[in-house]
């Protein structure tokens, strides 16, 4: 039983993990129809903010770890807007897939440029956070895997209310809904867009964050797993939905962890990418995702 | 032009080859006027996940290179070195031997570091007849590909035997765990002898849990292994997955002393682990700590060469790989890739900073295997093991 729970909560803290970088991925989606692969480097970038701003905080504090989360989540929403205005800005009203391909040619580029300027070798990422871990008879909980579920239960609330409670947010569904429509009654899609970017890089910022904190050793590279499961949490959900993607992703990282402690762990990735498959040949529009008929 | 003049002096007499050395020695003049180097190939991984590992092999081998040349170099020739980054990826390593042996034309080459790329290396080297010195590839498949390929380390059953025997008979352990990457040849090769000989003293593999490498999080696994309460883990992984399933380990609550193999050998391992790494043992082919004249030469040698750093274990092998080149081309008289083959197969005690080298029957070296343990953030000499 202790076993059972303790997997649990291990499955949990990484599936927060792969839910706030999936909604980097359905926000995209939902807004501009379009997967953005660059996103996992966003969150590498995140991470790597975090190394070099960690060492200028004194370590083991919660405002030094604070300062180091805001930071790296700005820097990431700055860096999501860049992006979107140099690279996707030029291609709005191109074909969906030459977007797609530019997404992907950023993220290499992204990838590839981290390589030259922080090198490949794996980097050790500081304790930022003060840390601890906490025994309830044999379950055990870092204070770590608390911070990654409380910032990602906070930052998913936050993300809800924004898009439903504010008028920024109001755009942003109006967007979606119908572009011209929404350009009509006076909405500037460019801001609502470039604010759609920055909203999601800061996430998968704070990811990023999360994840170093998690597993510090981080790499260059390191975004194109977590990414990949995070995309599958994002379609596993329902694709463009924002309760499907934190869904998604906890549901991906708790049967990961499950059949990682299992038997059967060689097969982990081919088990969950399995369980994809099966939901989507039941739901294909995801778990939450409501089906429509795309208008050629 | 040089592998002509030397086989002329192997088969004709004394008269007939000095007119040859003549003959090419004035077609050479036309284009140089120094020796023609002999060129050393090397392909490692100076980037990527396992550079820890080929950069540290890399000062080794360039330490011997530049002693080798400041004494006159080898049949008077001074030696070149090239070496080609494979960037810890699969797939490189045949590409850059292939590169190595036909465009810069090398006389042997330093092989890898991890037995997955020594292994896609070693069929292009045997086909060409160009010997490989495969650096710290323990997996034993790797000279079994053919009889131009050798190996300065011990293989993975040794090594296996040495960690069940200091499981045994120095930790005292009955029940031992297994964490095994499963991607990794090396891995797989070290936790399946591991396991043998352990059973074989007596003791008990309660469970083996398995991983893959490039992963990160490893708390499923531990959680899995925590309940069933063995004395010792052991990870036969590589030393960025080990320091991580240390930290994670702990964190869990799992107290028991970790073991690995020289997988584990790199600065990284204490950087990344930290506390957790502390009172862990792993084995490998040399420490800086050890007393033995010839390793407090060669750490004196290395640390004025790479402003005051402590060869790994990596590079000591690098080391004494060059050396024992270098012999044999002497004892070869040549570097034509046959002589220089018959000349490294028949190696026999020959000296080195990780211990006498004999090389067996199958290509391998027999020597003794040291443990390390981490103590206070540094890597400490505990024993020398030959089980």
């Amino acid at each position: 039983m202790s076993e059972f729970l303790q997997q649990l909560l291990n499955g949990l803290s990484l599936g927060a993990i792969y839910a706030l970088i999936a909604l980097g991925y359905t926000m995209v989606y939902g807004v501009l129809r379009f997967i953005n692969f660059a996103h996992s480097d966003v969150f590498m970038v995140g991470a790597f903010i975090g190394y070099y701003l960690g060492k200028l905080v004194p370590e083991n504090t919660v405002w030094g770890g604070l300062v180091v989360l805001l930071a790296a989540m700005l820097g990431c929403a700055l860096l999501g807007m860049i992006i979107e205005r140099l690279a996707y800005r030029p291609l709005r009203g191109a074909a969906t897939l030459n977007v797609l391909i530019t997404a992907i040619g950023v993220s290499l580029l992204l990838e590839y440029s981290g390589q030259v300027f922080f090198g490949a070798t794996p980097r050790t990422f500081p304790a930022v956070f003060p840390s601890a871990n906490y025994a309830f008879g044999s379950l055990v909980i870092s204070s770590n895997q608390i911070l990654v579920i409380v910032v990602a239960a906070l930052l998913m609330v936050a993300l809800q209310l924004i898009v439903y409670r504010t008028k920024i947010g109001t755009a942003m569904r109006a967007v979606s809904l119908n572009p011209k429509a929404a350009q009509l009654v006076g909405v500037n899609n460019d801001v609502v867009i470039s604010f759609t970017f920055g909203l999601g890089s800061a996430l998968a910022g704070a990811g990023g964050i999360l994840y170093a904190l998690n597993y510090p050793s981080i790499d260059p590279l390191m975004g194109v797993m977590p990414g990949l499961k995070a995309f599958v949490a994002a379609v596993l959900g329902g694709i463009g939905n924002i309760p499907g993607a934190a869904l998604g992703g906890l549901l991906l990282g708790t049967v990961e962890t499950f059949v990682n402690g299992s038997q059967w762990s060689t097969y982990k990735d081919a088990i969950a990418f399995a369980i994809l498959i099966i939901i989507l040949l039941f739901r294909p529009a995801g778990l939450l995702g409501k089906f429509t008929v795309e208008k050629v | 032009m040089n592998s002509f003049s030397s086989f002329v002096g192997a088969r004709f007499p004394r008269a007939v080859t000095l007119l040859a050395v003549t003959v090419s020695l004035f077609i050479l003049t036309a284009c140089t006027r120094e020796p023609d180097a002999i060129t050393l190939g090397h392909y490692a991984s100076l980037t990527g996940k396992d550079a820890a590992f080929g950069v540290a092999t890399r000062k080794g081998v360039l330490l011997a290179i530049e002693e080798i040349n400041a004494k006159g170099g080898v049949l008077g020739r001074p030696l070149a070195y090239l070496v080609e980054d494979i960037q810890s990826k699969q797939g490189e390593s045949a590409t850059a031997v292939k590169k190595l042996i036909s465009r810069d034309k090398v006389v042997a080459v330093i092989g890898a570091n991890a037995s997955a790329n020594s292994l896609e290396a070693a069929p292009i080297c045997q086909n060409s007849q160009i010997p490989m010195m495969a650096i710290s590839s323990t997996n034993p498949r790797v000279t079994e590909v053919g009889d131009y390929i050798f190996r300065i380390c011990f293989i993975d059953p040794f090594q296996g035997a040495v960690l069940a025997k200091f499981a045994h008979t120095s930790l005292k352990a009955k029940r031992v765990a297994l964490l095994t990457a499963v991607n990794s040849p090396y891995s797989v090769g070290l936790s399946a002898v591991l396991r043998q000989d352990f059973t074989a003293r007596g003791g008990e593999i309660i469970a083996e849990q398995k991983y893959n490498e490039g992963e990160k999080d490893f708390r499923a696994q531990l959680t899995a292994l925590r309940p069933l309460k063995p004395d010792v883990i052991a990870i036969t992984g590589f030393y960025a997955e080990a320091a991580l399933i240390c930290l994670q380990a702990r964190a869990l609550g799992i107290d028991v002393p970790f073991i690995g193999g020289d997988g584990w050998e790199a600065p990284q391992l204490i950087e990344l682990g930290g506390k957790a790494v502390e009172g862990t043992y792993y084995s490998t082919y040399f420490s800086a700590e050890n007393d033995a004249a010839e390793v407090r030469a060669f750490v004196k040698k290395f640390s004025a060469r790479w402003t005051n750093e402590t060869p790994e274990a990596v590079s000591a092998l690098g080391y004494d790989a060059v050396y024992l080149i270098a012999a044999a081309m002497t004892n070869a008289g040549t570097t034509a890739g046959p002589k220089l083959r018959d000349a490294i197969a028949a190696t026999k005690n020959f000296p080195g900073v990780t211990g006498q080298t004999t090389i067996d029957e199958k290509r391998n070296s027999a020597k003794a295997a040291v443990m390390l343990t981490v103590k206070n953030g540094r890597s400490l000499f505990f024993e020398s093991v030959t089980p």
